[in-house]
C-alpha cells in the first residue's frame, strides 16, 4: 500500500505544474515524453533491438560459443546450422553465430564513430550559419546543400577508393556525406530562437557569440538533431555493410555483417545461410534503429504524428 | 496576394519578368556552385587525397617511362590551383582520362554502359510509382486498416533491408528454386550477337524491330532486378503519398468538395491526389536520382553491365580514372534530376507561377 | 413548402471520442427551418459550426451523431442512405465555408471547379455548364467572368474567391443554404459586399437560409429569426424584431456587449458567464 502511495507521490512529484526546481522540471519534461514514446509498441520493439545490440556487443565474448577468427577447416566447412552452430559454419569453418556476435562491435564502433564525427560538424555549421546571417550563412549553406545533392553511396565509394578499403576509412568516408542534413536541422531550430527574448537578455549581459552558440543555441538543437541522428543509423548500417560487401569496408578477417555476405556469397545458391545469417543481423539492427527514431520523433514531437 | 484585382498590367509584367530573370539567375548559381562542388570534391578525392596519384591512375604495374608522361600530361608538376583548372576544363568536355582496366575513354565506356542502368532504373521506378501511389493513396484513405499496415511494414523493411542482400535471396528464389526468371546479366548469350541495339535500351530495342523472343528474353532478365529496385521506390513512394495524401484530406477545400455533393472517389483522386501531385514529382524523381545510386549495389549482384557495375569493377582494379568518371557521371545526372525537379515543381503548382 | 418544414432538427447530439473522454460539442439542439432566413450565433467554441456540419453531414468519421429527428424535406437524414445523402449535398443542400483561401481547390481553375458541382447533379453537357457557371459568376457579381473563369484561386482576391465559392454552392439551385460565418475571413468593406450578394440571391431563389456567424447585431439585421448557442446548446430561440425582448442573461449580455451609436459607455461591459447556462 505504501509502495503505491509513494510511486503515486512520486508520479505527481513528476508531473507537477509548478516545478520547484530546474531538475524537476526537467525530470518532469523527461517523464512526460518517456510517458508517450512507451505507449508506443514499435518503438519499444526498437528500443528492446537496440538494447539488445548493445548487450551482445558488451558480452560478446562471454555470448560467442567459438572463435571468431579461428575455424576448423578440415571438419566444420559449410556445415549447416546445428546445435553445435546455431547459424552453420563459413568457408573457413568459423562458426557465423560467434562472428555474427563479434561483427556488432563493428556495427556499433560505425554507428557511434560517424555520429560523433558528424553531428557535431553539422551542429556547428548550422548553428554558426543561423546565428551569424548574412553571407556566412549564405556560404555555409550554399556548401551545405551542394554536399545535399550528391549521391552519398558513390561519393563514399570514391573516397574510400582514395583513401583505401579499411573500417576507418569507410567510417570517414561515411561521415563526410552524412552532416549536411544535420548543419539544415540545427540552422532551422537556430532561427527559431536567434530572435527570442533569452537570447537577447543573453546578448546584452555581454556573453560572446561563440559563448551564445555554444551554450544556449546548441543545446536546444539536440533532441531534434538525436532524432534525426537515430533515423540516419539505419542509413548508415547499410551503408557501411554496402561498403563491406564491396569489399571497401572491413578488411577480412574481421567479422563485419556486410563483408560476410560479400564471402557468402558463393555458396549462396547451396550454403544460403552463410549470406543469410549476417544479412538478417543487418535487417533486424535497423529495422531497431528505424523503429527507434520513429518513436523519438512522436515522442519528442506530437505533431509531427503520421506525417 | 491579389494580382488580379489590381490594374495596369504592364508594371506587372515587368516585375514578372524580373522575378523569372531573378528565379532563372538563382537557378543557374546553384546549377554551376553544385557542379563546381562535385568536381571539386571529385579533385580532391582524386588528386589530393592518394600519395601518388600517378600510381592511383595507373597501379603499380605500369612502366617508368609511361608513369612520367602521365606524370607530366596530368600537370602534377603545376600548383594546384592550376591543376584544378585543368582538370575542371577537361571534366567539362567529358575527359575523364583513360580505363586502365579496358583502356578505352572512360567517357566512351560510360557512354556504352549507361543505357543499361538508366533502363534498370526507369523499370524500377516505374513499378515503385505504379504501385506504390495507390498504395500510399489507399493508406491514407483507410487509415489503421491492412493496406495502410502493408505501407508501413513495406516502408520500414524497405528503409532497413541490404538492398545487396535482398537481391542474393531473390536470385535464390526465383532463378535458383522457381526458374522464374533468368541468369543474372542483360541478355541471353544466344541473342548476344544476334541482337543489334538501337537505343541502347533493350527492351525498346527488341520491341522496335519486332524481334519478340528478344524482347520476351530481356524482359526476363530485368524483372527481377528491376523489380527489386521497384520495391525500394515503392516503400519510399507509398510512405510519401501516404503522408502527402494525409495532409491533404485534413484540407478545408476537401470539406468543401464533400459539402458540393462529390463521390468520396472524385474528392480522393481528382481534388486529392491532384494537390498531392505536386510534391510526389519530387519524391519520384528523387527516388529515380536514389535508384541510379543504388545500382552500384545492385547491378554486381546481378552482373547487370551498367555503370555501378562498371564503377565497382574498377574498384577492384584500382582503376582511379574510371571510378572517378563514373562517380561524376553519376553525380552530374544526381544533381540534374535534384534541380529538374525542383523545376518541375515549380511548373506544376500554379501558386507559385505568379509569385 | 406546402405546411411541412425545410429542416427540422430535434434533440441534435455530436459528440467526439478524445483519448481524454468524450467531447460533446452539440448537445440537443432543435430548432425548425421554413424558407426562412435563421441565425446561429454563439462564442466560439459554442458548437455553430458543427451543427452545420451534422446538418450537411460533415460530420468527421471518428464523431457520433444522434437526433431524435434531423429531417430535410420530410425525409430522415440520418437514415438516409451515403448515396442519396451525397445527392443531397451541394444539389439541395449546400454550404458556404469560412476562408475562401482554403475551401477552394488550390490546384483547379475556379470555373472547373464551379461547373463540377453543376456536373455532379445534373446531366449537361459541358457546354451548357460553362454557360452556366459563367452566368452565375455574373450572378455574384464577378465583373469578368471569362477571365476568373480560368483563374486559380490564389490568383484572386478574398472577397472574389467568396463571390466564387458562393457560385459554386449555388449553381445547383440548393433549397437550403448554411452559410458558416462566410464573411468572417474578409475585410470589414468587402463583407457587406458579400452579404448583399448572398442576401439577393437568397431573396430572388427563395431558398432557407442558416447564416452562422458570432456576430449578434449582423445576424440580427439579416436573419428573420435568431437561434443563440451557448456551450453546445440552444439558450434562446426568438425572432430577430424581437432581439430587445431577450429574456437569457447569455443573450442580453450579448446585446449589451453591442456598441450603439450614439451611447457613450465607459467602461465597456464585458461578458459575464455563469456556470449554469451551460447545464
Ligand atoms: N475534430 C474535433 N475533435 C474534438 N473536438 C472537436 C472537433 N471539432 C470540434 N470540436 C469541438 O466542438 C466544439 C464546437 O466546435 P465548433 O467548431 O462547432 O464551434 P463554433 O461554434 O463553430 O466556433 P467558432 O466560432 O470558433 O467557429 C469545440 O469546442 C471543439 O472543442
Ligand atoms: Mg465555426
Amino acid at each position: 500500500m505504501s509502495m503505491t502511495g509513494q510511486a503515486m507521490t512520486r508520479r505527481e512529484w513528476l508531473l507537477s505544474e509548478r516545478p520547484a526546481s530546474r531538475m524537476q522540471a526537467r525530470l518532469g519534461r523527461a517523464y512526460v515524453t518517456w510517458r508517450r514514446f512507451s505507449a508506443n509498441r514499435l518503438a519499444m520493439v526498437g528500443l528492446f533491438i537496440i538494447v539488445a545490440l548493445l548487450v551482445v556487443a558488451a558480452l560478446a565474448d562471454v555470448l560467442a560459443t567459438h572463435s571468431p577468427y579461428i575455424g576448423d577447416l578440415k571438419n566444420a566447412r559449410l556445415l549447416p546450422p546445428s546445435a553445435d552452430h546455431w547459424f552453420g559454419t563459413d568457408d573457413l569453418g568459423r562458426d557465423i553465430y560467434t562472428r555474427i556476435v563479434h561483427g556488432s562491435r563493428l556495427t556499433l564502433f560505425v554507428v557511434v564513430l560517424v555520429a560523433i564525427i558528424a553531428a557535431p560538424v553539422g551542429l556547428a555549421v548550422g548553428t554558426v550559419a543561423g546565428y551569424a546571417g548574412g553571407w556566412v550563412d549564405a556560404v555555409l549553406m550554399r556548401v551545405t546543400d551542394i554536399f545535399l545533392a550528391f549521391p552519398k553511396l558513390v561519393l563514399a565509394l570514391a573516397f574510400v577508393a582514395a583513401l583505401g578499403p579499411g573500417i576507418e576509412n569507410a567510417v570517414l568516408a561515411i561521415a563526410i556525406t552524412s552532416w549536411p542534413p544535420y548543419a539544415r536541422i540545427a540552422r532551422a531550430e537556430t532561427l527559431t530562437v536567434r530572435n527570442s527574448d533569452f537570447i537577447k537578455a543573453v546578448e546584452l549581459m555581454g556573453a560572446s557569440p561563440f559563448r551564445i552558440v555554444l551554450r544556449h543555441i546548441m543545446p536546444l538543437c539536440l533532441s531534434s538533431l538525436i532524432v534525426r541522428v537515430t533515423l540516419d543509423m539505419a542509413g548508415i548500417i547499410l551503408t557501411a555493410a554496402g561498403l563491406g560487401f564491396l569489399g571497401l569496408g572491413a578488411q577480412p578477417p574481421l567479422p563485419e555483417w556486410g563483408a560476410m555476405i560479400a564471402s557468402g556469397r558463393r555458396f549462396i545458391l547451396d550454403q544460403w545461410w552463410v549470406a543469410g545469417a549476417p544479412g538478417f543481423a543487418i535487417l533486424v539492427v535497423s529495422l531497431g534503429f528505424n523503429l527507434l527514431g520513429d518513436g523519438l520523433r512522436d515522442a519528442l514531437d506530437p505533431r509531427s504524428g503520421d506525417q | 496576394m491579389s494580382v488580379v484585382e489590381t490594374e495596369g498590367g504592364r508594371a506587372r509584367g515587368s516585375d514578372r519578368a524580373l522575378a523569372i530573370a531573378g528565379g532563372i539567375g538563382r537557378f543557374l548559381l546553384i546549377a554551376v556552385s553544385t557542379y563546381l562542388g562535385l568536381l571539386a570534391v571529385t579533385f580532391f578525392i582524386g588528386r589530393v587525397i592518394p600519395i601518388d596519384p600517378v600510381l592511383a591512375v595507373l597501379g603499380d604495374r605500369a612502366p617508368e617511362s609511361v608513369v612520367e608522361r602521365t606524370r607530366r600530361e596530368m600537370g602534377l608538376d603545376l600548383p594546384l590551383i592550376e591543376q584544378f583548372w585543368i582538370y575542371l576544363k577537361a571534366a567539362v568536355n567529358g575527359d575523364f582520362g583513360t580505363s586502365v582496366l579496358t583502356t578505352n575513354p572512360v567517357m566512351a565506356d560510360i557512354r556504352r554502359v549507361f543505357p543499361a542502368t538508366i533502363e534498370l532504373a526507369s523499370v524500377g521506378t516505374l513499378i515503385g510509382t505504379i504501385l506504390g501511389i495507390p498504395l500510399g493513396v489507399l493508406a491514407a484513405v483507410k487509415r489503421g486498416s491492412l493496406v495502410d499496415q502493408l505501407v508501413r511494414v513495406v516502408g520500414l523493411i524497405g528503409y532497413s533491408v541490404p538492398i545487396f542482400w535482398l537481391a542474393l535471396l531473390a536470385l535464390v528464389l526465383f532463378y535458383a528454386k522457381l526458374q522464374w526468371v533468368a541468369f543474372p546479366g542483360r541478355i541471353d548469350i544466344v541473342y548476344q550477337y544476334t541482337f543489334t541495339p538501337i537505343t541502347g535500351f533493350y527492351l525498346i530495342d527488341a520491341a522496335l524491330q519486332g524481334q519478340w523472343d528478344v524482347f520476351w528474353d530481356v524482359f526476363r532478365h530485368i524483372i527481377l532486378p528491376g523489380a527489386l529496385l521497384g520495391y525500394f521506390s515503392l516503400a519510399y513512394i507509398s510512405r510519401m503519398t501516404r503522408s502527402f495524401m494525409l495532409n491533404e484530406l485534413s484540407q478545408e477545400y476537401i470539406v468543401a468538395a464533400r459539402a458540393k455533393g462529390l463521390s468520396e472517389t472524385r474528392i480522393i483522386w481528382g481534388h486529392a491526389l491532384r494537390n498531392a501531385a505536386v510534391p510526389m514529382v519530387t519524391v519520384i524523381a528523387l527516388s529515380y536520382a536514389g535508384l541510379l545510386e543504388g545500382s552500384v549495389l545492385t547491378e554486381t549482384v546481378f552482373s547487370w553491365p551498367g555503370i555501378g557495375l562498371y564503377i565497382t569493377d574498377s574498384l577492384q582494379n584500382a582503376d582511379m580514372n574510371a571510378v572517378l568518371g563514373g562517380t561524376i557521371v553519376i553525380g552530374s545526372v544526381f544533381i540534374a534530376i535534384n534541380l529538374f525537379s525542383d523545376l518541375l515543381y515549380r511548373v506544376l503548382d500554379p501558386r507559385t507561377k505568379t509569385r | 413548402m406546402s405546411g411541412g418544414n425545410l429542416l427540422e432538427v430535434e434533440d441534435l447530439r455530436v459528440t467526439f471520442p478524445t483519448r481524454t473522454g468524450k467531447i460533446e460539442a452539440v448537445r440537443g439542439v432543435s430548432f425548425a427551418l421554413g424558407r426562412e432566413r435563421l441565425g446561429i450565433v454563439g462564442e466560439s467554441g459554442s458548437g455553430k459550426s458543427q451543427t452545420g456540419r451534422a446538418i450537411m453531414g460533415l460530420t468527421p468519421p471518428q464523431a457520433e451523431v444522434s437526433a431524435q429527428k434531423l429531417a430535410f424535406d420530410g425525409r430522415d437524414l440520418l437514415s438516409l442512405p451515403a448515396r442519396e445523402r451525397r445527392a443531397l449535398r451541394g444539389g439541395r443542400v449546400a454550404m458556404i465555408l469560412q476562408d475562401p483561401k482554403y475551401s477552394l481547390d488550390p490546384v483547379m481553375t475556379i470555373g472547373r471547379q464551379i461547373v463540377e458541382t453543376l456536373r455532379t447533379h445534373e446531366k449537361v453537357s459541358k457546354a451548357e455548364a460553362r454557360e452556366r457557371a459563367l452566368d452565375m459568376l455574373a450572378a455574384v457579381q464577378i465583373r469578368d467572368p471569362k477571365r476568373v473563369f480560368d483563374l486559380h484561386p490564389h490568383e484572386v482576391s478574398g472577397g472574389m474567391g467568396q463571390r466564387a465559392m458562393i457560385a459554386m454552392m449555388l449553381i445547383a439551385n440548393p433549397e437550403l443554404m448554411i452559410a458558416d460565418e462566410p464573411t468572417s475571413a474578409l475585410d470589414v468593406t468587402v463583407q457587406l459586399d458579400v452579404l448583399a450578394i448572398l442576401d439577393r440571391l437568397v431573396a430572388e431563389r427563395g431558398m432557407g437560409l442558416i447564416f452562422i456567424s458570432h456576430d449578434l447585431r449582423l445576424v440580427s439585421s439579416f436573419c428573420d429569426r435568431v437561434v443563440v448557442m451557448y456551450a453546445g446548446k440552444v439558450v434562446e430561440q426568438l425572432k430577430a424584431s424581437e432581439l430587445s425582448q431577450a429574456q437569457h442573461p447569455y443573450t442580453r449580455g450579448l446585446l449589451d456587449c453591442m456598441p450603439k451609436i450614439g451611447a457613450d459607455r465607459h467602461p465597456l461591459p464585458v461578458l459575464q458567464r455563469q456556470a449554469e447556462w451551460a447545464l
